[in-house]
């Protein structure tokens, strides 16, 4: 082990011994449970998801129509000014496809998650969701125009998941 | 070396419940404040960012990615101090001293009402192969050992329920304080029972709020504030987290972190030298035990001390004049922080209807309550040298 410590006391672990679950472990599950207060920046967003709407706030100092809104301006450190919509309709960002679940098991189709940016929030801002409606995700490119699929008014709840997902928006294939 | 002073802060509640804002917004809030306090802009001005926070207490794992936007600290230097906020202002009077930094931004604060397992929280802390399983809320911890040291220094329960009556009283003048009021000995003597001999009364609530501070080098300190309140030391210290083989009686984290700050500050005799003191009170004998370990008296005097009124707002050593946590609320991390901000508004002369008269040095102690034997202690003055 080192110069000055030679063994511990005790025996010898032995890799069958592992596999068989004979070395002794302790489980716990903790009970950990929030309830976050969504303040008024994230209150406000999803009243306006649930009504099918993405709202944004705005900095008149730097220009700036920032989704996710928020009540302050990060880059200037000033109070927001005000409220505006932007578009359900976007561009890919970046985007991945998950071959794996949040327990790590294998996905026979994968989950394909995009950053959207927005059409009329501010360049580099918008939203992470996933992307629906593609045969093939191959086929999917930065840059490629979608659009938001909501849920029908009286299954939202005022959530993210108010929009089911993005899908490329059709008519950019017909041009 | 460059001494270090504070020359800002904001701090926003301590209320019981905070609906209305998000942890993020309360925050934002909150350095404002500090910001404007100073005359410092946070885009261009500070150097480093330091917040404190535990993720368990926040329910977000790596917290610290999140606490920049709502400071002022997008793309600036930032780190989180996963512990109570008086060891954020160990850290931050340390880079200060080494030379290379010359405006610190310290951040701390408590969302307790969004936490609805708080006391698995706190459960969680234990020892997962000794403690946990047999059960139990884990505040008996405090129990255990109020029974030891009441039963080793010939402190009376009375005594402690004294704590309770004068720390809720202070709180009645402080606008920070989420739970000052009018109690009676009595009152506290006939709250129920909750973890033997600790009664319900003695026991802090939680309150939500934050406090942020702007501290300085020497260079730039008085150019920023007239009214820049000096650290003269800070120490800290833990002991064994072993609750089967830890210290009972006499805080001893809090003795060696004292001993180091004392050493810093040149510090004899604490209870000459130094005017007043915010101490832990998280439980009300609490408050006797740390004025012990703190060196302003002898072990088993604390409670003479404040039975002759020697500790009250206007008595010779005011102790928490902020009304403590038991009257300002239990603020989890940022309690040290709720200490320092007494210290530095009674170094200002700005305590109001609480203020010490000609208070010059003032000394501010934390520890990270229960399970932990972790103290921090800080002195601090309004006159450089």
């Amino acid at each position: 082990m080192s110069e000055k410590i030679k063994r511990y006391l005790g025996e010898e672990v032995k890799a069958e011994e592992i596999k068989e679950g004979k070395i002794p472990i302790e489980k716990f599950k903790p009970k950990a449970k929030y309830a976050w207060s969504a303040g008024i920046a994230i209150s406000k967003f999803l009243e306006e998801l649930k009504k099918g709407r993405i709202i944004a706030s705005t900095c008149n100092k730097c220009g700036r129509i920032m989704v996710p809104p928020r009540i302050y301006c990060e880059l200037c450190f000033k109070p927001t000014d005000g409220w505006t919509y932007v578009k359900d309709t976007g561009t890919i960002n970046t985007f991945s496809a998950s071959y794996l679940a949040a327990d790590a098991t294998r996905l026979k189709e994968p989950i394909i998650v995009a950053i959207i940016d927005l059409d009329g929030a501010s360049e580099g801002m918008g939203i992470i969701h996933k992307i629906g409606e593609v045969e093939d995700w191959k086929q999917l490119k930065i840059g490629m125009k979608v659009e938001a699929v909501w849920k029908p008014p009286e299954e939202r709840e005022g959530a993210i998941t108010d929009i089911k997902y993005f899908k490329p928006v059709k008519e950019a294939a017909t041009l | 070396m460059s001494e270090v002073a504070i020359v800002g802060f904001g701090c926003s509640g301590f209320k019981p419940i905070t609906p209305e804002l998000s942890y993020k917004e309360l925050m934002f809030e909150t350095a404002v404040k500090a910001y404007e306090d100073a005359g410092i802009n946070p885009r261009k001005d500070v150097d480093v960012f330091i917040t404190c926070a535990e993720d368990y207490l926040e329910g977000f794992s790596i917290f610290d990615e999140f606490v920049p936007d709502q400071l002022g600290a997008v793309l600036r230097h930032l780190f989180t101090v996963s512990g109570d906020g008086m060891l954020g202002l160990a850290t931050a009077y340390m880079l200060i001293r080494t030379g290379h930094f010359d405006t610190i931004v310290l951040e701390a604060h408590s969302k307790a009402s969004d936490i609805l397992t708080y006391i698995d929280i706190v459960a969680f802390g234990l020892d997962p192969v000794y403690n946990r399983p047999l059960g139990g809320h884990p505040y008996y911890i405090a129990g255990m050992e109020m029974n030891r040291y009441l039963h080793d220094t010939c402190t009376t329960t009375e005594q402690c329920a004294q704590v309770v009556v004068k720390n809720k009283r202070n709180g009645i003048l402080n606008p920070y304080a989420a739970y000052g009021a009018n109690v009676t000995l009595d009152q506290v003597l006939c709250s129920e029972t909750c973890f033997y001999p600790l009664k319900k009364l003695e026991i802090s609530t939680p309150a939500d709020g934050c406090i942020v501070m702007v501290l300085a080098s020497e260079k730039i300190a008085e150019s920023l504030s007239d009214k820049p309140i000096w650290v003269k030391g800070v120490g800290w210290c833990t002991e064994t987290p072993s609750l089967e083989t830890r210290e009972w009686t006499k805080a001893v984290y809090t003795r060696m972190a004292a001993e180091m700050a004392y050493k810093q500050a040149k510090i004899n005799n604490p209870w000459m030298e130094i005017d007043f003191a915010e101490i832990h009170d998280q439980f009300a004998y609490k408050e006797l035990q740390h004025m012990e370990a703190l060196k302003l008296c002898d072990y088993g005097e604390a409670g003479k001390l404040l039975e002759d009124g020697l500790t009250n707002l206007n008595g010779e050593f005011p102790v928490n004049p902020s009304g403590g946590l038991l009257g300002m609320g239990y603020g989890l991390e940022a309690s040290g922080t709720q200490k320092l901000l007494e210290v530095v508004l009674q170094l200002r002369g700005e305590a109001g209807r609480r203020q010490i008269p000609n208070a010059e040095v003032g000394l501010a102690h934390t520890w990270r309550g229960i399970p932990t034997a972790t103290g921090v202690v800080a002195v601090l003055s309004n006159v450089k040298r």
